[in-house]
């Protein structure tokens, strides 16, 4: 008996239906947001990320509205964000019902936006994104939809988020994102080992193995994918008995 | 019968709300004394920070006829931090009371294990539960959180571990409490809400 590994697939929007891209660009529609959340909470996903990538300011209170409706279809916990700059950003979403609100660029510029939602929130609600690229030795912290390096270490800024007061860490390898090789193990192993949060790995998911592999090796408390199971190149279901044979405990669906 | 959710101006309200509503359920959100002191059945949902429910329970003068109601045998729930509200205290905000209605005080978990205890985990039944009812022995629970009830006291009625075993069902008469969200936990979630309403009738 013990917490099971995570699945969790991703929504990104563009504030109203749900889009996709290759490393962060060449974005193509990929469904109705609404739809994917109830089949997600039928096929037994532990949890759903719902994004505006789009992030602009007129467009939001077409995303609250689809988190309002998202949240209505879900018996599992709701984690929203993208372009969240102020508390009041993050008292918004969570009033449409999500259950953590997911800080990214803003907080690189303005850490103290991590503290802020943290205690007004808890930290078990506050989840700071990071897109992380490899740097050499190490990780770079990118910002502005991964597009922008913010010459921060990723493990250095992992730690200080969580002191600020994030609860969990979403992780996202940049290199890796929507090439379907396989998380980054050595990254996320990084990363999970310098915190003391749960971390979540994102970014180029394919395989079930690609999934024994990041909870194994890269130590991840749950995984996040997008157009794997969105295209039904993967079923959830199937992906955790896969894992469950494998000797990774999930939560099997009834 | 209705249900009364305390609204102390937390998050998961809208989350409650709608998993009563899918179970055909009653409910109304409140914040005045008045209201709950006429409940026919209350809920405390709870997310956040245990200073910031106890400081907005006192605020808004909840905090006796919560405790009245409670002890007058209305049926209660309470969810996550509406668990750990019902003891003494909490190492999580020393400098505030809790409703002190349970024996002993809520702890830290211990930090060799990751914090928060988020997801999914599994209960230790450790005797018969009305809330447990009907639900399978190895079923999964969401928690979100890092303090716990880690003594077990007479009125645990299932435990779960994380670095520590602690309380995560707790039945006492009227009083209910639970330390995941069955709001969020899916179909055993549901059944849990649904043995309290069951109780509650």
């Amino acid at each position: 008996m013990s917490l099971a590994h995570r699945i969790i697939p991703c929504l990104d929007t563009d504030g109203e239906r749900v889009v996709k891209g290759v490393n962060f660009v060449g974005l193509r529609d990929a469904g109705d947001p609404i739809a994917l959340a109830a089949r997600y909470n039928a096929e037994g996903a532990d949890e759903l990320v719902v994004l505006d990538i789009a992030a602009s300011r007129d467009r939001r209170p077409t995303f609250l509205e689809t988190i309002r409706r998202v949240a209505a279809e879900l018996a599992i916990p709701l984690t929203a964000g993208g372009g969240i700059r102020t508390l009041e950003d993050g008292r918004a979403v969570v009033r449409a019902g999500a259950d953590k609100v997911t800080v990214n660029t803003a907080a690189v510029e303005r850490p103290e936006l991590i503290s802020e939602l943290s205690r007004e929130f808890g930290a078990q609600a506050v989840v700071l994104a990071i897109d992380a690229k490899r740097a050499g030795a190490h990780w770079d912290v990118m910002v502005r939809g991964g597009r922008e390096s913010a010459s921060l270490d990723a493990v250095k800024w992992a730690q200080i988020g969580v002191a600020a007061g994030a609860g969990e860490i979403l992780l996202t390898s940049v290199d890796r994102d929507g090439t379907q090789i396989g998380f980054d193990v050595m990254l996320t192993a990084a990363i999970s080992k310098a915190v003391t949060v749960p971390v979540i790995a994102s970014g180029g998911a394919k395989s079930p193995e690609h999934f024994v592999e990041i909870f194994l090796q890269g130590t991840a408390d749950a995984a996040l994918a997008a157009s794997i199971f969105h295209d039904d190149v993967q079923s959830i279901r199937a992906l955790k008995e896969f894992l469950a044979a494998r000797g990774v405990e999930v939560r099997l669906p009834c | 019968m209705k249900v009364t959710i305390l609204d102390y101006g937390g998050g998961n309200v809208p989350s409650v709300e709608r998993a009563l509503q899918r179970l055909g359920a009653e409910s109304h959100r409140s914040d005045s004394p008045e209201c709950i002191s006429k409940a026919d059945a209350l809920l405390l949902p709870g997310v956040g920070h245990y200073a910031a429910l106890v400081r907005a329970l006192d605020e808004k003068y909840l905090r006796a006829p919560l405790v009245e109601a409670i002890h007058r045998g209305v049926p209660f729930l309470g969810i996550c931090l509406g668990l750990q509200v019902l003891f003494k205290s909490s190492e999580e905000a020393a400098q505030v009371q809790g409703l002190n209605i349970l024996p002993g005080i809520v702890s830290a978990l211990p930090s060799h294990v990751k914090l928060p205890h988020m997801g999914w985990n599994q209960l230790e039944k450790k005797c018969e539960s009305s809330l447990l009812e009907g639900i399978d022995p190895g079923s999964y629970f969401y928690f979100a959180h890092s303090y716990a009830a880690l003594d077990s006291n007479g009125s645990t009625v299932a435990t779960c571990s994380h670095g520590a075993e602690f309380s995560a069902v707790i039945e006492q008469k009227n009083i209910y409490a639970v330390q995941f969200h069955p709001e969020k936990s899916g179909d055993p979630g549901a059944r849990v809400l649904q043995n309290f309403l069951r109780r509650s009738a």
